[in-house]
């Protein structure tokens, strides 16, 4: 390679988009690239996580990288000791994170294998039970995080606190609240990691082991020998079907057909069989309403439970589908069946000692598989979706205080900033004062909302520097799909052909038109039979894949969310394209070839 | 029908192996299988037999190669022409050529057939691969019927295959020949179908190489067939290579014959097989691989004249043989279980591949 040039540009050579100048004052400063450390940070390679982060951070956003990627880390560097990985480390270059695996030196790795065989063996040991525990813990906190309240201080504090001789004012409370939806976000986090990398681990042994007796075995096949059919991640969905078919059987769906969500409900409660659905309805909306369609890492993210427009608008599609005759519910049977019958037929073709070999893998990474699946409805859909309603309750407070004009404003201030206007506004209250903060915060939201939104207008670039020789690291390849071959894909994507190469992600082939969508938000403008083609899917978006014939996404391996949903609907998916999503259009006509990872343009509207 | 000389393709036993030859066994295990195979039927070794004791041929053959030099390729293959001519020249006993002609008649009416030598494991071993027996397309009536299965022992003697057993001491006589007649396909497009990948002995991969017409111009590599590469396991086509298929090979009912004809412009390149045809040649492959417990070459074909769904027919199976010897000679390889697997996966992560 060319040292002169390195294969992706410096994070020091890249501009800023015009009107975001000023943009590194919205993060901190641990996540700056800072000139004093040029030297070092250029060495390194970065890539762009545009998976997890596919849009520019409001400030507040930040909180889940920090708290994420301190979770991440922490596992392999302290808990578990990881033998060839330590945490991973992070920058904010124009609003976007870049990654960079830490990799520990190889002299040491020897010396941290017994430190881990003892640490993970236990883990792998006693999952069950470990994992029964963590549910618990985790519930247990969803229940405490529910428990917060914010409210508006008195005008004067009560009578009781005087005859109570209690000497604490209501500020106690607020800064208590606060504190502790930050602290059990924190722990959140740190409970998402807890067995997340042992079960990439034993899946990836699993994977590793395959590929050597099958050189040429799609990912996909080897994913569908693990993956289980009853994950709590295709509940939310699960339970709309159900609806779906229940309005039906009752007679109640016409009343559940027009009008918002709330003139349909009551339209609902009038129609026959309406109390038996509404009871039905309300029953599931706790959990399973507790779903994004997006990912959970941004304030912006729109979960049903809060948007029951979401859920109605899917509602009525599969009501549609029910009355044409379809099988909507999901054939769980046959997809048992057919995960039995490919693990038994590549099975057969291995010998005896091999078999022997794979039953032990196989049955680790069983075992292991469903937290990784489960722990996104618990954490990202769940727990978060909580804590981000706990968050807009208190952004809502704060701006009825004056603080900022629009609702959801508190989004553009830190997690420290928020803190200190919680100072203001408690300080001020008590001396008896205008809050200091009401002219500077809207003004200062507004300069920052500018620079966002200039941030937003330009696409990351996939990577900085330049790679290493060969991707080794194995967290990596498994959590983000990154290969070398995925970066030369990238070094490739300027090339303007009409053919698109990605992750043989789910197989299948067809041809169709194209659906370009950059945000969940515009997903009611899918119709049926179009091939979806975005930066990135989330798992709420599963009611879409009823509708879609195959997946197209910038981001995302053989594990993405598009992946595993295209694979449960039997629907081609090709991932990790790069670009797919600013280079097709809508109404293109595309042939989607998930046996190959490659996409070709065959029309151009 | 009499089971001593002729024998059904849904009679044939395993106890009957030996009798009918490997392609007839195969065909007749294949039809017990509920495999749709074109129906016929086997002329057995015995028929051949009394077809040379009858005519005294046994020793008119031995005379002939007495004091043969085997490497001396002119005299043997004067020798073998002159047995072949004698066997041609001589009518069938009464009691076989009856036999063939009833068992023809099932078929139907001046049913077109194959006619197909069917060797025995004493024959030469590469013989049918090598294209030496002879194949007889296309044949009607029962007449062309029976001169075409004493063509097929006729060939027993070729040059070659005399060469083989004077060099190896096997005694002419003692080597038999069945014939297989089968119903004749009217193939739109045939050929075959291994269920492994040839070029790298890849097991997970069904390689399906298809043309025009009857597959024998696969076969014989006349054209460049069609090549597509199907995942075994999940049923996927990964890859397709259209050739250009410049000739077919078809049945021509009024000269009884399979003839060669050039493929018109538009269908040359055409892709000769739909994705249901390719996945259908895919299974049936899989299915013969699983019956036989070991990897199969098969030979197939699409009849134009029956309806979708029931016009693939499998013509033969037989075990492929390069790379499951190269199997069993590879070393037992060893390999990291538990926790060290999982450690060793950390420190070598292997880089999945899009």
């Amino acid at each position: 390679m060319d040292a002169q040039k390195p294969m992706f540009p410096s994070a020091f050579e890249v501009e800023t988009p015009a009107g975001a100048e000023g943009w590194k004052d919205l993060y901190p400063y641990y996540t700056h690239f800072q000139p004093a450390r040029r030297e070092e940070d250029d060495a390194t390679f970065w890539f762009c996580n545009s998976q997890h982060w596919p849009t520019p951070f409001r400030p507040f956003d930040t909180i889940m990288l920090d708290f994420a990627i301190k979770g991440l880390g922490q596992y392999n560097t302290r808990h578990l000791v990881v033998p060839p990985a330590n945490g991973v480390d992070y920058r904010i270059l124009n609003g976007y994170v870049y990654f960079s695996p830490v990799a520990v030196a190889p002299e040491l790795i020897e010396a941290r294998v017994p430190q881990f065989m003892e640490r993970a063996g236990h883990y792998f040991q006693n999952w069950g039970e470990l994992y029964a525990n963590w549910k618990e813990k985790v519930l247990a906190m969803i229940g405490e995080l529910d428990a917060i309240e914010f409210t508006a201080l008195p005008d004067v504090e009560d009578i009781a606190v005087v005859t109570g001789g209690k000497g604490l004012d209501s500020t106690n409370q607020l800064f208590d609240q606060y504190d502790k939806a930050i602290e059990l976000c924190y722990k959140i986090w740190q409970y998402h990691f807890e067995f997340l990398n042992l079960g990439y681990a034993a899946y990836l042994d699993f994977f590793g082991f395959v590929k050597e007796q099958f050189p040429t075995i799609p990912d996909q096949a080897i994913a569908k020998m693990v993956q289980g059919v009853d994950s709590e991640l295709f509940r939310p969905d699960d339970e709309i079907k159900k609806l779906a078919k229940l309005a039906v059987e009752l007679g109640c769906a016409d009343a559940l057909k027009t009008g918002t969500v709330d003139e349909a409900l009551a339209a609902v409660a009038k129609a026959p069989g309406g109390d038996k659905w509404l009871a039905q309805w309300e029953e599931a909306k706790d959990p399973w309403f507790n779903f994004t369609s997006g990912n959970g890492f941004y304030s912006t993210d729109k979960y049903w439970i809060d948007h029951l427009d979401i859920p109605m608008a899917y509602l009525r599609d599969y009501i549609e589908r029910v009355e044409d005759g379809d099988e909507i519910m999901r054939p769980t049977a046959k997809l048992l069946a057919e995960r039995d019958r490919i693990t038994a037929e590549y099975r057969e073709m291995m010998d005896a000692d091999a078999q022997e070999v794979f039953d032990g893998k196989l049955g680790l990474a069983r075992v292991v598989f469903p937290y990784v699946e489960d722990h996104n409805f618990y954490i990202e859909h769940w727990a978060l979706g909580v804590f981000w309603r706990k968050m807009r309750q208190l952004s809502k407070l704060l701006s009825d205080q004056g603080f900022w004009e629009n609702d959801e404003d508190m989004f553009f201030l830190n997690r420290n900033e928020i803190r200190d206007v919680l100072w203001d506004y408690s300080s001020s209250w008590a001396i008896g004062v205008r809050k200091r903060g009401t002219e500077l915060w809207p003004a200062e939201i507004e300069r920052r909302r500018g620079i966002h939104k200039a941030l937003s207008s330009v696409r990351p670039l996939p990577a900085l520097n330049n790679p290493p020789e060969v991707i080794t690291e194995p967290f990596t390849i498994m959590l983000w799909g990154i290969t070398s071959d995925a970066v030369e894909r990238w070094v490739a994507a300027d090339d303007t052909s009409g053919e698109l190469k990605g992750m043989a992600a789910a197989p299948g082939e067809v041809e169709g038109v194209a659906r370009v969508l950059s945000s969940p938000d515009q997903l009611s403008e899918l119709q049926k039979g179009e091939i979806l083609v975005t930066p990135v899917t989330a798992p709420s978006w599963a009611p879409v894949f009823g509708k879609i014939s195959a997946a197209v996404t910038d981001i995302g391996g053989m594990m993405s969310h598009a992946a595993i949903v295209c694979r449960e609907y039997g629907l081609p998916a090709v991932t990790g394209t790069g670009n797919a999503s600013s280079r097709i259009e809508t109404g293109m006509r595309l042939r989607v070839n998930g046996n190959t990872g490659t996409v070709t343009v065959l029309d151009e509207a | 029908m009499n089971d001593l000389f002729t024998l059904d393709f849904s009679e044939i036993g395993s106890a009957d192996h030996a009798r009918v030859g490997g392609k007839c066994a195969s065909l007749g295990e294949m039809t017990q299988a509920g495999v749709a195979v074109p129906p016929g039927f086997a002329v057995t070794t015995e028929a051949f037999s009394a077809m040379l004791d009858h005519h005294g041929l046994r020793d008119e053959i031995d005379r002939a190669l007495d004091g043969v030099d085997p490497e001396d390729l002119d005299a043997v293959d004067r020798a073998a022409q002159a047995i072949r001519i004698r066997i041609r020249s001589h009518k069938l006993p009464p009691e076989v050529e009856t036999a063939i002609r009833e068992a023809y008649a099932a078929l139907g009416d001046d049913m077109p057939v194959a006619v197909r030598s069917s060797a025995t494991a004493e024959d030469l071993p590469d013989a049918s691969f090598a294209g030496q027996q002879d194949t007889y397309l296309w044949v009607r009536g029962a007449d062309d019927v029976v001169t075409h299965v004493r063509d097929c022992w006729a060939s027993l003697y070729t040059t070659r295959a005399v060469a083989y057993r004077e060099k190896n001491n096997i005694a002419h006589a003692g080597v038999l020949m069945s014939v297989g007649v089968q119903k004749m396909v009217n193939a739109r497009a045939a050929g075959v179908a291994m269920t492994l990948d040839p070029g790298t002995g890849d097991r997970t991969r069904i390689v399906i190489e298809a043309s025009w017409g009857l597959g024998e111009m696969v076969v014989s590599g006349v054209v460049t067939p069609d090549n597509f590469v199907v995942e075994k396991v999940l049923e996927e086509i990964l890859d397709r290579k259209i050739a250009d298929k410049h000739v077919e090979l078809v049945g021509d009912a009024e000269l009884g014959e399979a003839v060669e004809r050039e493929v018109e412009a538009a269908r040359r390149t055409a892709c000769c097989l739909s994705d249901a045809e390719i996945l259908a040649v895919a299974r049936l492959a899989k299915r013969l691989e699983k019956q036989n417990k070991c990897p199969q070459d098969v030979e197939w074909a699409i009849d134009a004249d029956l309806p979708d769904g029931e016009n693939l027919l499998a013509l033969q199976s037989r075990p492929e043989t390069i790379w499951s010897q190269k199997k069993a000679e590879k070393k037992p390889a060893s390999y990291m279980t538990g926790m060290m697997g999982i450690v060793n996966t950390l420190n070598n992560p292997i880089s999945s591949k899009g």
